[in-house]
C-alpha cells in the first residue's frame, strides 16, 4: 500500500515540477488577487462628485458648504445657478450628490427654526449612495451643533429630524474599522478554496480524459490509494497557499495575527479536506476538463457569494441561509477572521471546527463512493 | 497457477448490459497458454466491453472469468498482478519522459529495481525506442506512443496480455515491430488476447472468435474458419469493379460480392458450374474476356460470408 501511494505521489510532484508554468499559476494569481483585494476592495467613499446650489448666499450657507469641502469625502464639481443645472448634473453623471440650500436658510437658523437642506443623490449605486448619505448626516450634525443648537434638518424624501442622542462608537478587535483587516483573512480562505477545488478536479479529470486512469486501474492499485495519491498533493498545496497568503497579509498589509497558529492549522486542515473532497466530487460529474472547468466556474461563484466573505449571511433569505450550511468557506472564514483579529481559541470556535469536520467527512465519503462507481 | 494442459483464460457465460443495450451476451471461450487469441468483429460487436471485463476494470453482470487460475471477480488485485491490459489508446503521461512512464508503471506493479532496469532495456531495444528514453511521451509519434504503451504494459512480465485494437492508427513499420514483439512474447509463453478490426491482423492469430452483436458466432483457427466458409470464392480482376458488382448482384448461385480494389471477390455455391455463367453475364454487360478464377478466401471473405447475412450457427 505504502509503495503504491508513494509512487503516485512521486509521479504527481514530478508532473507538477515538469509543468513550467505551474509554479507561476499557483503563486502569481494569489499575489495579484491579494493586492487587488487589499487595495481595491473597500466600502469607504472618497471624493464624491458634488454639485451645490446655494440660493441663500449667506455666511451660514457658505459655512455649511465649507464643512463639506473640509472633509475629503466630497468634491464640489459645480456651483450651480439654478435647479435645472442641478438636475442635469445628476442626470449626466457629472455629480453623484447635489446639495440645495434654499433662500432663507440663514434667517431660519437665526430665528431658531429648523433650516432645511435638500440632498439629491444618484441611487444607481445604492451602496455608495447610502454611505454618502451617512457622511452628509454626520457633517450636518456637526454643523448644527456648532450653530448653538439650531438644527439643520436634512431632507431626503422625508424629513429625518436630528435627535439629541449622541453615538459614541467603540469598535472592538478592529479599532480603526480597517476594512483590510476584514477582507484579507477572507481572501485567504476564498482564494485557497478556488485553487484547491479546481486543481484537484482538473487533475483527476485529466487522468480520466487522457486514459491514464483506466491504465492505473488495471494495475493492482486500489481506488482508495489512487484517490489519496491524487488529493494529498493538492492538500499540501492548499497549506502552502494559506501560509503564503497569510504571510503576505501580515507582512505587507500589517493585518494583526493575535490568535493561535495551532487553531488556524486545525481549521485549515479540515477546510482543505472538505475542499479536496469538493474537487473530487466535481471530477466525478465531468468527463472532460472543459466540463470540469464549466462546472467549477458555475459552482464556485455561489460558494463565494454565500460565504459571508462580503455579504452578511444573516441578511440573506432563509433558503440561501440554509445553503450556506454546506459551504465550507462559511465556517473557515469565521475561524480565520476570529484567529487573526480576536485571538479566540477552540473554546469559542468548536462549532465551526466541528461543522468543517462533518462537512469534510461527508464530502470525502460521497466523492470516494461516486469516484469508485464511476470507474466502471 | 495454470497447470499443464489447463487454460490460461477461461470465460463462461459472460454478460454485460448498458441500460437496454446488451453489449455482451453470455459468451464463453478458453485460451491455452501461449496462444494468440483474436476477437474479431465490427465496431459495436462487444470487443472492448469483453476486453475490459477480462482486465477487471469493468464488472460483468453475469459469468465467470478465470485467468491463470485466479477468479477475477473474487480477487481482482491478485489477478491484475499477472495481467496486462492495453486499451486502444494507452494512457501515457505526456508530460513525463519515456523512462519516467516506464518507471511509474513498473513501480505500480511492484517490479524490483534490478528487474526494471534489465527489462526496460530489453523492451525498449525491441521496440526501437532506446534513443528516445529521455524524450517526453507527448513528443513521440503515434506509432512510438503505441510501442511505449506496450513496453509499459509488459514491464511487469505479465502472463496474460490483453490488447484492444493495439495497432489502430499505427504506421506499417511500427506495426511490424509491434507484431515481432508479440511473437517473441508468445515464444516465452505469454498468452495474448487481442481484438482487432483489421483482417490481416486477424490472420496472424492462432485462433479467432468472430463476435457479432455481443455474441460469439464462430470460434476456430483461421484456416479452419476458411474451410468452413460456405460456397467457393472466385476472383475477377476488373478495371470497373462497381460495373462487375452491378452485373452480378442477385444472379442465381451468387452468395455474396466483395469489392477488393482492383478485383472483385464473388462467392458462389458451385465454382465449376458458375464460372461460365458469370463470364456470360459479364459479356452481356459489355465486360468481355474477364478472367474468373477460383481463389483462396482471406479472413475478410470468411468474415463477411459468416456474419454478413447475420446468420448464426
Amino acid at each position: 500500500m505504502f509503495e503504491r501511494l508513494s509512487v503516485m505521489l512521486m509521479k504527481e510532484f514530478l508532473q507538477l515540477r515538469r509543468d513550467r508554468w505551474m509554479m507561476f499559476r499557483l503563486i502569481v494569481p494569489l499575489i495579484i488577487q491579494m493586492v487587488v483585494f487589499g487595495y481595491a476592495a473597500t466600502f469607504t467613499v472618497h471624493h464624491v462628485a458634488t454639485a451645490v446650489l446655494d440660493l441663500d448666499q449667506s455666511q451660514a450657507s457658505r459655512s455649511l458648504i465649507s464643512h463639506f469641502v473640509a472633509t475629503s469625502r466630497f468634491d464640489i464639481v459645480d456651483m450651480a445657478e439654478n435647479r435645472k443645472q442641478i438636475t442635469s448634473d445628476i442626470v449626466d453623471d457629472r455629480a453623484v450628490v447635489a446639495l440645495v440650500i434654499n433662500a432663507g436658510f440663514s434667517r431660519n437658523l437665526e430665528n431658531g427654526r429648523s433650516a432645511p437642506l435638500q440632498v439629491i443623490i444618484d441611487g444607481t449605486n445604492s451602496n455608495t449612495a447610502l454611505i454618502a448619505l451617512g457622511y452628509i448626516g454626520q457633517i450636518t450634525a456637526q454643523f448644527s451643533s456648532e450653530q448653538e443648537g439650531r438644527p439643520v434638518a436634512l431632507r431626503v424624501g422625508s424629513v429625518s429630524p436630528v435627535t439629541g442622542i449622541k453615538l459614541e462608537p467603540l469598535p472592538w478587535f478592529n479599532e480603526g474599522l480597517n476594512e483590510r483587516w476584514f477582507f484579507i483573512p477572507g481572501v485567504i480562505g476564498t482564494l485557497t478554496l478556488l485553487q484547491v477545488v479546481s486543481l484537484t478536479a482538473f487533475a483527476v479529470v485529466r487522468e480520466r480524459e487522457v486514459g491514464t486512469l483506466e491504465q492505473i486501474m488495471v494495475s493492482p492499485i486500489r481506488p482508495f490509494e489512487f484517490i489519496l495519491g491524487k488529493t494529498v498533493p493538492f492538500f499540501l498545496i492548499g497549506f502552502g497557499d494559506i501560509a503564503l497568503v497569510s504571510a503576505f497579509g501580515i507582512l505587507w498589509f500589517h493585518v494583526p495575527f493575535i490568535g493561535s497558529p495551532l487553531v488556524m492549522l486545525a481549521g485549515a486542515a479540515l477546510f482543505l479536506m472538505a475542499a479536496v473532497g469538493m474537487g473530487l466530487l466535481l471530477s466525478t460529474f465531468s468527463r472532460t476538463q472543459q466540463q470540469a472547468f464549466a462546472l467549477n466556474f458555475f459552482l464556485l461563484n455561489p460558494f463565494f457569494i454565500l460565504s459571508g466573505f462580503a455579504f452578511p449571511i444573516a441578511a440573506m433569505p432563509k433558503a440561501l441561509q440554509w445553503f450556506t450550511l454546506i459551504n465550507p468557506l462559511r465556517y473557515f472564514l469565521v475561524i480565520i477572521r476570529a484567529v487573526f483579529l480576536k485571538g479566540v481559541g477552540v473554546d469559542v470556535l468548536w462549532p465551526q471546527l466541528l461543522a468543517l469536520a462533518l462537512l469534510a467527512a461527508v464530502m470525502l465519503t460521497i466523492s470516494v463512493l461516486r469516484f469508485t462507481k464511476s470507474l466502471d | 497457477m495454470a497447470g499443464p494442459g489447463e487454460a490460461a483464460i477461461r470465460v463462461q457465460g459472460l454478460s454485460k448490459s448498458f441500460g437496454p443495450v446488451r453489449a455482451v451476451r453470455a459468451i464463453g471461450f478458453d485460451v491455452s497458454p501461449g496462444e494468440i487469441f483474436g476477437l474479431v468483429g465490427p465496431d459495436g460487436a462487444g470487443k472492448t466491453t469483453t476486453m475490459r471485463m477480462l482486465a477487471a476494470v469493468l464488472q460483468p453482470d453475469a459469468g465467470e472469468i478465470v485467468i491463470d487460475g485466479v477468479n477475477v471477480a473474487a480477487e481482482p488485485e491478485r489477478a491484475k498482478l499477472h495481467l496486462s491490459y492495453m486499451p486502444q489508446r494507452f494512457g501515457l503521461y505526456e508530460d513525463l519522459t519515456v523512462s519516467e512512464n516506464i518507471f511509474f508503471y513498473a513501480e505500480l506493479f511492484g517490479v524490483s529495481r534490478n528487474d526494471r532496469m534489465t527489462r526496460s532495456q530489453q523492451l525498449l531495444g525491441a521496440a526501437g525506442l532506446l534513443p528516445f528514453r529521455r524524450r517526453l511521451a507527448g513528443q513521440l509519434s503515434g506509432g512510438m506512443k503505441q510501442k511505449l504503451g506496450l513496453v509499459c504494459a509488459l514491464i511487469h512480465t505479465p502472463k496474460v496480455l490483453l490488447l484492444d485494437e493495439p495497432t489502430t492508427g499505427v504506421d506499417p513499420v511500427s506495426r511490424r515491430d509491434f507484431w515481432a514483439i508479440l511473437y517473441d512474447l508468445r515464444e516465452s509463453g505469454v498468452t495474448i488476447v487481442l481484438s482487432t478490426a483489421y483482417m490481416d491482423e486477424a490472420e496472424r492469430c492462432s485462433r479467432l472468435a468472430l463476435l457479432h452483436g455481443g455474441a460469439i458466432r464462430y470460434c476456430d483457427t483461421p484456416s479452419r474458419l476458411k474451410v468452413s466458409m460456405p460456397g467457393a470464392l472466385l476472383a475477377i480482376p476488373a478495371t470497373d469493379p462497381r460495373g462487375v458488382r452491378d452485373a452480378l448482384t442477385g444472379k442465381p448461385g451468387v452468395l455474396g460480392i466483395l469489392l477488393m480494389g482492383d478485383r472483385v471477390h464473388v462467392r458462389v455455391d458451385d465454382a465449376a458450374r458458375r464460372i461460365p455463367e458469370l463470364q456470360r453475364l459479364l459479356a452481356e454487360r459489355g465486360i468481355t474476356e474477364a478472367s474468373v478464377e477460383p481463389t483462396e478466401p482471406g479472413i475478410e471473405d470468411v468474415f463477411v460470408a459468416l456474419l454478413g447475412q447475420g446468420s448464426g450457427p
